[in-house]
This record gives structure tokens, sequence and C-alpha cells, in this order.
């Protein structure tokens, strides 16, 4: 019911769009994910349907060739409400990868809405936060990483490493219980709904509380109090804007079960 | 606690990773006067298929030449869209009448699935909007994403079929260039009032 019957409007990403390529991706869930946020008030549980979610994140190579074929989304020639000054800036040019971006290395500084484009361009679309957050949950040997000795604390050491070195080549981690690599210990990632965690009005901007800032009700209320990884992700994306783009933050995409199944 | 928390780990991520420039006048200059409509420092860059509360097809630029207050809602909203509307209405009578009449004012959907052109026409005509210069407008759930992320605005789809949004009036330009957000609902808008009427003063292309 929520996909209507509206106009498709593949409005980012041009005509021509070819089949998604199921040798990429692999099939996750379904599941049910217990957010570190209540998503409504008593609410403690998502369901996630099964999807297909893409084996490693996009490379710079596979940007390169998407921009080499959509010229609207080279650095330079992209509207400045989808991408910021920062976009691609790294490579050496337009077109052009260069000793600071290899191929096989995940590509960065990119925006939502140039991510968005590109998957769109693949057949494909971005992966919800939900989606996300169950694959990523994972552990080596099962679905719940957390029930695994030192999973949370691999992640937690991960983010307390300043970004600064080299990034290692997408697959460079091992595939988790979905057979999904790279989700922690590489790049961030964007997800469709990043504009969906709703920090309360009050602690954001000072403002009184009885201005109503949202619609609604229960905006924000604690889940498990122990998935720091969860929570410090939830507060980066809820720090970005869709045209934001920074050195650690790539993406991958995702599509509908089938596609990992054929 | 947590709420208090996370914006602060979320201010230093932003200070940290998310450094975004603002465009200088000078760039935007140089932009206007390479004159490739749409200017990509509009939201009208973005190309987008809407429905208006009559049920005719409009993109996102149905405006262009008028300042252009929007913001985004759902009709069965119960206590912050209604707010939304009445301050958008207080907006538009502290205004010259000269002013007003050039002023044009788009809420988008959050809820395709029921603000269908009628939930909108009805929701208009209930708060007896000017219909002559406001434009109620439901878009594919794809669009509607991409639209909230041009606006900065936040929301999530509630399990009883509501949403937590944030509510903030953004004024464009008649170029559909964002001059300023306002998030104050049920405030007073000073700074949206002064730059609508700075705003109306300047000259157009």
């Amino acid at each position: 019911m929520r996909h209507l019957a509206l106009t498709v409007a593949l409005v980012l990403a041009g005509a021509g769009v070819p089949a998604a390529s199921p040798g990429d991706m692999e099939r996750v869930g379904p599941g049910v994910l217990r957010p570190v946020y209540a998503p409504a008030p008593g609410v403690t549980t998502v369901d996630v349907a099964a999807f297909a979610l893409d084996r490693l994140p996009v490379t710079n190579g596979e940007f390169l060739s998407f921009v080499t074929g959509h010229p609207s989304w080279r650095r330079g020639r992209v509207a400045r409400v989808f991408a910021d000054d920062g976009y691609l800036a790294h490579w050496a040019g337009p077109v052009e990868l260069g000793p600071d971006a290899r191929p096989d290395q995940p590509v960065t500084r990119v925006s939502w809405f140039a991510a968005k484009a590109y998957c769109s361009s693949r057949g494909k679309r971005l992966p919800t936060e939900a989606e996300w957050e169950l694959a990523a949950a994972a552990g080596d040997t099962s679905p719940d990483g957390a029930a695994e000795p030192g999973f949370r604390e691999r992640i937690l050491a991960w983010y307390a490493r300043p970004a600064t070195a080299e990034l290692a080549v997408a697959g460079s981690g091992q595939p988790n219980f979905w057979g999904i690599r790279d989700l922690h210990g590489l790049v961030w990632e964007w997800v469709l709904d990043y504009n969906s965690t709703l920090v309360s009005g009050d602690s954001r901007s000072g403002k009184s509380a009885d201005r109503l800032p949202f619609c609604g009700t229960g905006a924000f209320t604690a889940g498990d109090n122990e998935d720091y990884p969860s929570f410090m992700r939830l507060a980066f994306r809820s720090s970005l804007e869709a045209r934001y783009t920074t050195r650690a933050l790539g993406f991958r995409c995702a599509g509908d079960a089938e596609v990992a199944s054929r | 606690m947590r709420v208090m928390a996370i914006a602060a780990v979320a201010g230093l991520l932003a200070a940290g990773v998310a450094a975004a420039p603002a465009a200088t006048a000078q760039e935007h200059h140089h932009k206007a006067m390479e004159a490739a409509p749409p200017r990509g420092d509009s939201i009208y860059a973005l190309s987008a298929s809407l429905v208006d509360q009559r049920g005719r097809s409009v993109g996102l630029a149905l405006f262009r030449s008028h300042p252009v207050l929007i913001s985004m809602f759902y009709a069965t909203c119960p206590d912050a869209c209604p707010l939304l509307i009445a301050d958008l209405q207080r907006i538009e009578r502290e205004l010259s009448p000269r002013i007003r009449a050039d002023l044009r004012i788009i809420l988008v959907s959050l809820d395709p699935e029921r603000d269908t052109p009628d939930a909108l026409q009805a929701l208009a005509r209930a708060r007896h909007v000017d219909e002559s210069r406001w434009r109620l407008l439901r878009a594919p759930e794809d669009t509607v994403r991409e639209i909230a992320a041009l606006l900065g605005i936040k929301y999530r789809r509630l399990p009883d079929g509501g949403f937590n949004h944030s509510s903030v009036i953004t004024l464009l330009d008649p170029d559909g260039v964002v001059i300023v957000r306002d998030e104050g609902i049920g405030g007073l808008h000073a700074v949206l009032l002064r730059s609508l009427r700075a705003a109306q003063s300047a000259p157009s292309r």
C-alpha cells in the first residue's frame, strides 16, 4: 500500500535503467530489528521484510562509470542543491580518479542525492535505515552479532579511530552472516531515510517546547541501552543534510528480495 | 538525557565531517549570469511530478517568478499542521496587500497515500486558504523524500499511519533559491516577515 501507483518519477536518474545484476547482491532478512530509538510510543521492534543488498560498498571505479554516463552528476556540474563543494573533491578531475582515489576503494565524498541517483541508474535504490541496520546487526555466524563475543567492541574500536588513514579496498572485510562485507570498519553509509531521526527541537535549538516543532508524539525514547554502535550511527545520520559530502561517508545499494534470488 | 547526548554527538559529528560551505553572494551572481534555468542553487533543479488540490499536474517550479513560502504537512495531522497553516495565514495578514498579492504558498503532503487531491481540496476549503495563491500538493513517496531533503525537513511514518515531522517554513526567492528557513511554528516569524518584505523590494530577473 505504501508504494502507490502514482507517476513513477526517475527524476534524478534519467532514462535507460539497466536491470540490477544479481551477482553483486545478497538476500538479507526477513528479520526483526530492535532499534535504539522507539519508532513510536510503546513500539520496540521493527519488522523488516527480506530485501537484496549489495555485497560491497560502491567503489570509485563504479561511480566513475556512473558520472561518465551521467554528466549532470560530475564534479563541477552537479547542482549545488544536490551536493556541496566537497563532492568528489579527492578525485583528480571530474572524470579522473587520480592517486587519491583508487578504483577499488569505496567512493566517498558523495551526497545523498548523488548516491540515490547512482542506485536508480543501476535499477536499485538506497537501503532504508531499518534494512541497513538489520544487515549490520549480523555477526559472523548469526543474524544477531550482539550475541557474539567482541562484536560491538570491534565496531566501537573502529569508530574511535581517526578517519585519516587511507581507506582499504572494498571487500577487505569478512562476509557477515548474510554474506555482506564492510558494513563496519570501512566507511559510514547513506540510507534512504537518513532524515527520519527527529531530535527534539528543545535540545537542538533551545527553543521553547510549546512551539511544537514536531507533529505527533514520542520523537525519541530509549531502546537497547547497550547498543552504542547503533546509537552512534543514529547520531551521525541526524547530523547530515542531503547535500553533505564527507571523506568517510559512502553508500551501497539495495533492491527487492527477488533480485538476489534470481 | 539521551536526547541531549544525541544532540551533542550530532553536533560534534556535523562540525567534524560535514563541512558544507555556504555559497558566497559572488558565486550566486556568477551562477545567475550563466542563465541556465533552473539555477544549481535553486530547489527547482529537482524535476518532480506533483498533483495539486484540484487534480492538476504541476512541477515544483509552478510558482517561479514569485516569492514562495513552502513547507510540508499531512492533512490528518492533529497538532502541528493546523498550527502551520494558521501561521502561514497570519504571515499573509501581516504583509502589505501588494506583497501578499505576489506571494505564493506551497504545502507538500508527507502522506500521498491518504492525501488525495479530494482530501487536500477539502482541507483547503475547511481552512479557508486563498486557492488562487496556495497549492496543496501530492507527490510520489520517493519525491516526497527528495523534497523533504531539499527543505531540511525530517519525518518518520508512525505505525498508526501518522507522521512525526519537523515543521520548517522555507522562503524561496523568485528563482527558487532558499532565502531563509524558519522552524519556529507558533512563533512570531519576525525574520521570515523581514526577509519577505526585503525580497519583494529587490528587482527580480
